[in-house]
């Protein structure tokens, strides 16, 4: 119960830090829509490339929108060494992690949700179904726990602009890939073939939680 | 698991929101401390010991490792040498427990600039489990001053502000030890009048502090004994009083 409360404390925090600055969700939901106007008017959507292209300007969307979030949530905890006030706190680490990502995957859900929207309005694909929406929730989960290790590693560093998508695209091939070719074999409705995709999405879910959750610690170490 | 008692006290009485066990053993105790940052020795073979109602303060020029030594002793640094315990606990195997019993002021505030001074407090009393949380963030504020101040941005806050409200946040969950990092930064002559309060009253009632500053007069006036470190090394400890702040004064000038 303990560690619940602490993960409510920091999901708290995180919540009127945005609703005061709103340093975040804006500029994430911004950058995601106009990746999916810019993907549309790009690229000649008509028949099943309308789905491979879709999905791909989907999971761009999301990731760099993501990118950009974790990023920001990240540089705001560093002002006035509150991160280091976090780390003072009798807190285990690895609650501070999934605190953390608690607050990154409501942000990326939140954008999501508008993006996804949009994305079915412009693309007039079937993406509000509830095995796309699975698809994304699992993409999410894999990408937001890298992105959150990720994010407070590159923090310390001098050049974290660059570091955060350097360290965090070649972990997170293997969730993007299977992301963006289960959500095409959905929209191209071949959803016979979707299973291992989402197995593998699943694997790398739980794979990556669990390292993450365990090397957290060391990660926010000096 | 016993209940920790707060300074001064013995015994299972409950604080609330410490929980962690103290065994009888010196708030601070370290011995062979070093700490490299690649090429630069920043702390080199430190051993201390600091006693139950003593206040240490420790002294040196830009770059002794005054810092570094209070970080390590704050858990948020890891020695690249040597052992440390609070209370007998061991750093950082039992950092947890430690972190429970020490409340640190560094040289960044350690606030949100977007919160409230309340919201601020409200936080860390959540991450340490205060139970009475509504009363003692209404007394830290009224300690130091900032009873009137809660609604306000600490955006908006003054400098000398913002760090009442930091040594508001280290005290809040009642810690057995201080770690003060130059904890009179910006402060006006009512908040040092304050911050020396808080430091009499932790070592009246059996806690203790270490504190580093450049105000000599002032660390001498607070502090029971004086360490000096230079380079990473500590060079010389005395009993603190008003005959040592020249000589301090001296040593700080000739080792700038």
């Amino acid at each position: 119960m303990t560690a619940a409360r602490q993960i409510y404390a920091i999901v708290r925090k995180d919540l009127l830090l945005e609703l005061r600055a709103r340093e975040q969700v804006i500029g994430m939901a911004v950058f995601a829509l106009l990746t999916l106007v810019t993907f549309n008017f790009a690229f000649d959507l008509t028949g099943a490339d309308r789905a491979a292209s879709g999905s791909g300007a989907l999971w761009v969307a999301i990731i760099f929108a993501g990118l950009l979030g974790m990023g920001r949530a990240a540089a705001i905890d560093r002002q006035q060494g509150a991160w280091e006030g976090v780390l003072l706190s009798p807190v285990d680490r690895g609650t501070i992690f999934l605190g953390k990502l608690a607050s990154a995957l409501l942000f990326i859900g939140i954008v999501e949700a508008l993006a996804m929207a949009v994305f079915a309005a412009l693309f007039s694909l079937p993406v509000l179904h509830p095995m796309v929406l699975l698809v994304v929730c699992l993409g999410t989960v894999g990408f937001g726990t890298l992105g959150t290790l990720f994010s407070v590693m590159a923090a310390t560093t001098r050049a974290r602009e660059v570091m955060l998508p350097v360290l965090l695209f070649p972990l997170s091939l293997p969730i993007v890939i299977s992301a963006v070719r289960a959500t095409t074999l959905l929209l191209t409705d071949r959803q016979a073939e979707v299973g291992p995709w989402i197995s593998l999405l699943l694997g790398f879910d739980v794979l990556f939680l669990g390292i993450s959750y365990i090397v957290f610690g060391h990660a926010v170490e000096e | 698991m016993m209940a920790v008692a707060g300074p001064g006290t013995t015994g299972t009485e409950a604080v609330p929101g410490a929980v962690a066990a103290v065994p009888a053993a010196p708030p601070i105790e370290a011995i062979g401390l070093t700490k490299r940052y690649g090429n630069r020795l920043a702390l080199q073979d430190v051993s201390l010991q600091v006693e139950a109602g003593e206040c240490v303060g420790v002294f040196g020029p830009n770059g002794a490792g005054k810092s570094t030594l209070l970080r390590v002793l704050a858990t948020l640094v890891r020695p690249t040498a040597g052992q440390a315990w609070c209370y007998g606990l061991q750093m950082p195997g039992q950092a947890n427990q430690i972190r429970r019993l020490v409340g640190v002021v560094g040289h960044q505030t350690y606030l949100y600039d977007d919160l409230t001074v309340w919201e601020n407090l409200d936080f860390y009393a959540r991450l340490y489990g205060l139970r009475d949380a509504t009363g003692r963030i209404q007394e830290v504020l009224d300690l130091l001053g900032l009873g009137d101040r809660a609604e306000e941005r600490v955006r908006m806050l003054s400098r000398g502000l913002q760090q009442r409200l930091s040594i508001a946040r280290a005290i809040l969950h009642r810690p057995r030890v201080l770690l003060l990092d130059e904890p009179d930064t910006g402060l006006d002559r009512d908040g040092r009048d304050r911050l020396a309060d808080i430091i009499g009253e932790q070592v009246g009632l059996g806690g203790a502090v270490v504190l580093t500053t450049h105000a000599v007069e002032f660390g001498c006036q607070v502090a029971s004994r004086v360490l000096f470190l230079d380079r990473g090394r500590l060079l010389w400890e005395r009993p603190a009083s008003g005959d040592l702040v020249d000589e301090l004064e001296r040593q700080l000038r000739r080792r700038a």
